[in-house]
């Protein structure tokens, strides 16, 4: 039996697989590679085999900065993710008003990141800054150098302030795919306001729903250069993240072995927090499919 | 129970101009308390929207839609005690099927009880009884389409039910059913049912009356027999039946009280008129012999076995005013003699179920004396 | 409309198609058995099968699209299993209407010609309105098929494979999703269109009266198996077991449960049927056997019986119009019955009436469901048939 396929397609796609070898595989091979290592110095090596996993995962500061990112990536879904909903929800349906709120809803998610983190460092400024002095203003004493809770609030507003539209964005698409039938027969069954977004638009946004939370957990977990550059990690720790943690051990320590061995770690973890929200996504996604034939109408 | 009354028009459009800009142009139409009927059509044709104009989703550009007398037309649907079923089941996927059949009556605040004793006399009307439990998500689509009508079903105070193409997406060995428990329904509850579909297998069935429609007018309403023997329109003689009526153009000779009409070598006494068509279906036309007034010269160009039926094509031979080629159908029994392709035979197309057509496509009522000639 | 007049750019032949073995099988999932398949240069092929029988993994094995996990495929003697279907002469229709949807109508329908390189620029041109003209869709060449409505798209579609002149054509169920008026007018067009010779045809429905009203042959399937190739009319009238019957029957082919007695066939415990067969004929002495009639064999009596037609009483469980004919549903003793009828004929639900079972027009099943014995009428009817076509 004659191979239909064709192989020269190989040659196509061989480009592209020594660019991801070179920008992604190899430099993740080397990573593994320092993982097991001691570098005492570049000429000087030592394979330590496991030993940096097992002094990694047993370091204070490491697990401090987990639970803060975990608290800080819990509580961006827990805002991000209904006020995502009610924003799609309050956008107009058709028309140009349509195009025109997307565009100003989108605005924000066009800025580069590092610049979103200096328009929050400026905007929270009590001397130059709109919010900063507007607090002051009122009588607050708000600092976000100075006070952690404050740093950490700060940090939210930005996050929200950045990424929700993602979130509105992809909930109003998935709020455009329902059909008009079910707003009518709603309607007639004399629902109210409530009854329909509970057992109409809740359960129809449930698969673009777990995107959105997956992407909004999977960016959060990794977030480095907006608290970066609006705090910095301070004060002191309060809003070092694990990525910034992981920065500091690795280049500012030049410890590479355990920052290699927990970035190791923590591609693992976001790898099968992804996994495991995928294959929920699947079974939802076949489960609530619309049981029609092949049959449509002209 | 309703009586729904409707003198309306519809566009979509702001200014309406000429007539194509009209969904459904100015018609006056009354649905009578507890009548089946069917809004049968090809596509775009307006029936969904005169669907729509009645349960209250469109409000008509023009006119007024009264429910028993009563104007209604500024009500919004919730207000008219109507029920809707749509092409494709809508079902509240969280909630279990008795969840689903109970949510119209909790909205409107009746007590537990009530509740559930009318779900359970639906869900018997329905044999749905068994899944009262189930997710309703987890359902094949005509169970799916049950809830749907049960929904509508459950208000004792709804007074009519329309249906859009509800049985789109059902397969073919269940659709029977459903159209059987329709029709099971109707006898039980003697509720007002709207149906709207392209096909008239089911419309036929469904309704006791059904209204022809094309364009955005309403053509021919009547019973399936008086749509079958007596089409008022060339359409309706076209779109009924499968296949569909035969047209032949004549020609009027002479223009008196008793013109005689020429349609190639067949002659007929009729009322007089301009162009006309002569229409028969293929169940009725009949083979006889060549040269008899009333029978056609014809060569048959192709056969079909369809079964329990022969199915022939034949061409006229003789070509009356217009030299457009004329085909014609006949259908005829099993058991009858088929001639062979290619052979000229005689086909009778004057016979007590023949009809005429003005210039207008109207059909003509033919007086007694026409009648007796043929 | 013009018929039968077809000009080609280039002479196309159309393909004898052999299959031999062909079978496909996914994982575990038999997707097709093994079969075999011969057809003729410039015959119409219906497939006929319920929805899921694997009509489709059927013409994506013909087209070339899918490989069979075992079998051989032979085009005009030469063998293409595994060929790439763009080396292959293939035309293929789609029941979602598919065209190109940035380009208007005529560059749609000119795109197989302008492919093949083999006409010029004005010649390209004429062929698009000749074919256009045939199917009807001339004063739409400049728009694009999203402004035309569902029954012109198929045309569009239509044109196009009938551009490329391939020397097999093959449809996927192309009606089904149109109004049912607009299907019938379109069938017609398909017999007419076809009958040039120039392609062979396979045409896939899960309508048996779309067999009948094609023609040519037809190819029974079911459940992933192809259970038996003829002319339609031999299949129609002598369908060698009771699946075929099943498959090719709309409505519903009635079955009564039987048993071959020394003065006739027994029906139910009450009934015999004035029918005498040969016991050594059939199997297991008879028992257990299926008694099958068409709904259009069957007659609600009015008057005294013609003779030998056996009389049973029934009760209306529903009427379907179907505008030219009225199926009638019926509950018996011998279990539920539809009866055709043509014309309209209104029935209320619950009327009593008696329903004739006529010994000439009868098939007899065997426990297997093969078929054992056909009426006789059938088969000088299919023979009629053949002589006229």
């Amino acid at each position: 039996m004659l191979k239909p396929v064709n192989q020269k397609a190989w040659w196509l796609v061989l480009p592209v697989i020594i660019c991801v070898a070179f920008s992604a595989i190899l430099p993740l091979m080397t990573v593994v590679n320092y993982s097991v290592q001691d570098i005492i110095s570049p000429e000087r090596r030592v394979f330590v085999g496991t030993e940096w996993f097992v002094s990694v995962l047993r370091d204070e500061d490491l697990h401090a900065a987990m639970l803060r990112q975990l608290a800080y990536s819990f509580a961006v879904l827990a805002i991000e993710v209904p006020l995502g909903i009610a924003l799609a929800l309050a956008m107009p349906a058709d028309g140009w008003r349509a195009s025109a709120t997307l565009v100003l809803v989108a605005l924000s998610l066009l800025i580069p990141w590092n610049v979103v983190g200096t328009i929050w460092q400026i905007f929270g400024r009590s001397d130059i800054g709109l919010l900063g002095a507007a607090l002051l203003a009122i009588g607050l004493d708000y600092s976000y150098t100075g006070n952690s809770t404050h740093a950490w609030l700060t940090v939210l507003a930005m996050d929200v302030w950045h990424w929700t539209p993602l979130v509105a964005l992809l909930c109003y698409a998935g709020l455009r795919a329902i059909p008009e039938a079910f707003y009518q027969a709603a309607r007639i069954d004399g629902a109210s306001r409530l009854a329909v977004f509970r057992y109409i638009q809740l359960p129809k946004l449930r698969g673009v729903l777990m995107i959105a939370v997956l992407l909004r957990f999977m960016d959060s977990f990794m977030i480095y250069t907006e608290p970066f550059v609006l705090t910095g990690g301070g004060p002191g720790n309060a809003t070092t993240f694990l990525s910034q943690y992981l920065t500091q051990k690795a280049v500012g320590q030049f410890d590479l072995g355990p920052a290699a061995a927990f970035s190791l770690i923590y591609f693992l973890i976001i790898l099968l927090f992804c996994f495991v929200l995928y294959n929920w996504m699947q079974r939802v996604g076949t489960a609530s499919a619309p049981a029609t034939g092949d049959r449509g109408s002209a | 129970m309703a009586r729904i009354q409707l003198d309306i028009a519809h566009s979509y459009r702001a200014n309406p101009q000429q007539e194509a800009d009209y969904a459904l142009l100015p018609l006056r139409q009354t649905f009578e308390d507890g009548g089946a009927y069917a809004l049968l059509g090809p596509s775009g044709c307006g029936k969904t929207t005169m669907l729509n104009i009645i349960s209250g989703l469109v409000n008509p550009s023009q006119g007024t839609v009264r429910f028993d007398e009563r104007d209604v037309t500024q009500l919004a649907p919730q207000q008219r005690n109507i029920a809707q079923v749509f092409q494709f089941p809508v079902v509240y996927d969280t909630m279990t099927v008795a969840q689903n059949l109970a949510f119209p009556l909790r909205n409107r605040g009746m007590n537990e009880a009530g509740v559930r004793a009318r779900v359970s006399v639906i869900a018997e009307m329905l044999d749905l009884s068994g899944q009262l439990d189930q997710r309703a998500a987890g359902l094949s689509a005509d169970q799916k389409q049950k809830i749907s009508l049960g929904r509508g079903l459950v208000r004792e105070d709804v007074g009519a039910v329309l249906f859009d193409e509800p049985l789109t997406v059902i397969d073919p060995h269940l659709k029977w059913q459903l159209r059987r428990k329709l029709k099971e329904i109707h006898r039980e509850l003697r509720l007002t049912l709207i149906y709207v579909t392209h096909d008239q297998v089911e419309a036929l069935t469904f309704a006791d009356s059904v209204l022809v429609m094309a364009r955005g007018r309403v053509v021919q309403s009547g019973s399936p027999s008086d749509l079958f023997e007596r089409p008022a329109h060339r359409f309706v003689g076209h779109f009924i039946g499968s296949p569909g009526m035969n047209f032949v153009p004549i020609q009027l000779l002479k223009s008196t009280s008793g013109a005689r009409v020429q349609g190639g070598a067949a002659v007929a006494t009729i009322v007089p008129s301009q162009t006309m068509t002569l229409g028969i279906r293929p169940e009725y036309l009949r083979l006889g012999p060549i040269d008899e007034p009333g029978v056609l010269r014809a060569r048959i160009s192709r056969i079909q076995d369809l079964g329990s039926s022969w199915l022939l094509s034949a061409r006229v031979d003789s070509q009356p005013a217009g030299g457009e080629e004329c085909l014609l159908r006949v259908r005829l029994e099993r058991s009858s003699a088929v001639p062979a392709e290619d052979e000229v035979v005689g086909l009778r197309i004057l016979g007590p179920h023949t009809c005429f057509y003005d210039a207008q496509d109207q059909r003509i009522a033919p007086d007694q004396e026409g009648a007796a000639r043929c | 409309m013009k018929i039968g007049v077809r000009c080609k750019p280039h002479d196309s032949i159309a393909m004898q198609l052999r299959l031999e073995q062909v079978s496909r099988q996914e994982g575990a999932e038999v997707h097709l058995y093994p079969f075999n398949l011969l057809l003729e240069p410039g015959s119409l092929t219906v497939l006929l099968g319920a929805t899921q029988a694997g009509k489709t993994s059927m013409l994506r094995v013909l087209a070339g699209l899918d490989v069979p996990s075992k079998g051989s495929i032979w085009v005009d003697g030469r063998d293409v299993t595994g060929m790439a279907v763009r080396l292959r002469d293939v035309a293929m229709v789609y029941q979602q209407f598919i065209n190109y949807p940035s380009m208007t109508v005529a560059q749609n329908i000119a795109s197989p010609l302008k492919l093949s390189g083999r006409l010029e620029a004005t010649a390209i041109d004429r062929r698009v309105r000749e074919i256009a003209q045939r199917l009807q869709i001339e004063p739409f060449l400049n728009r694009l098929p999203a402004a035309l409505s569902g029954g012109q798209q198929q045309r569009v579609a239509l044109a196009r494979a009938l551009a490329k002149s391939a020397s097999l054509m093959l449809l996927d169920e192309p009606l089904v999703n149109l109004d049912y008026k607009l299907r019938e007018e379109l069938r017609d067009e398909f017999a007419t269109l076809f009958s040039g010779g120039g392609s062979t045809v396979v045409y896939a429905t899960t309508e048996p009266a779309e067999a009948l009203l094609l023609g040519g042959y037809t190819a029974v399937i079911d459940a992933g198996e192809l259970l038996q190739y003829g002319p339609t009319a031999d299949v129609f009238h002598q369908p060698k077991s009771i699946r075929v019957a099943r498959a090719f029957s709309d409505p519903p082919i009635n079955l009564i449960p039987a048993e071959a007695l020394t003065d006739g066939v027994g029906l139910g415990r009450d009934y015999v049927l004035n029918l005498r067969i040969p016991l050594d004929r059939l199997p297991a002495g008879g028992r257990g056997l299926m008694l099958g009639i068409r709904a259009g064999a069957l007659d609600l009596l009015a008057q005294p019986l013609k003779s030998g037609v056996l009389a049973v009483p029934a009760k209306v469980a529903l009427a379907e119009v179907s505008g030219s004919d009225t199926y009638i549903h019926l509950e018996t003793p011998l279990g539920n019955l539809v009866v055709q009828r043509t014309g309209v004929h209104p029935f209320d639900l619950g009327d009593s009436v008696t329903v004739g079972i006529d010994p000439a027009e009868v098939y007899l099943f065997d426990a297997h469901g093969d078929l054992v014995f056909a009426p006789e009428r059938a088969a000088r009817r299919a023979a009629l048939t053949r002589r006229t076509h």
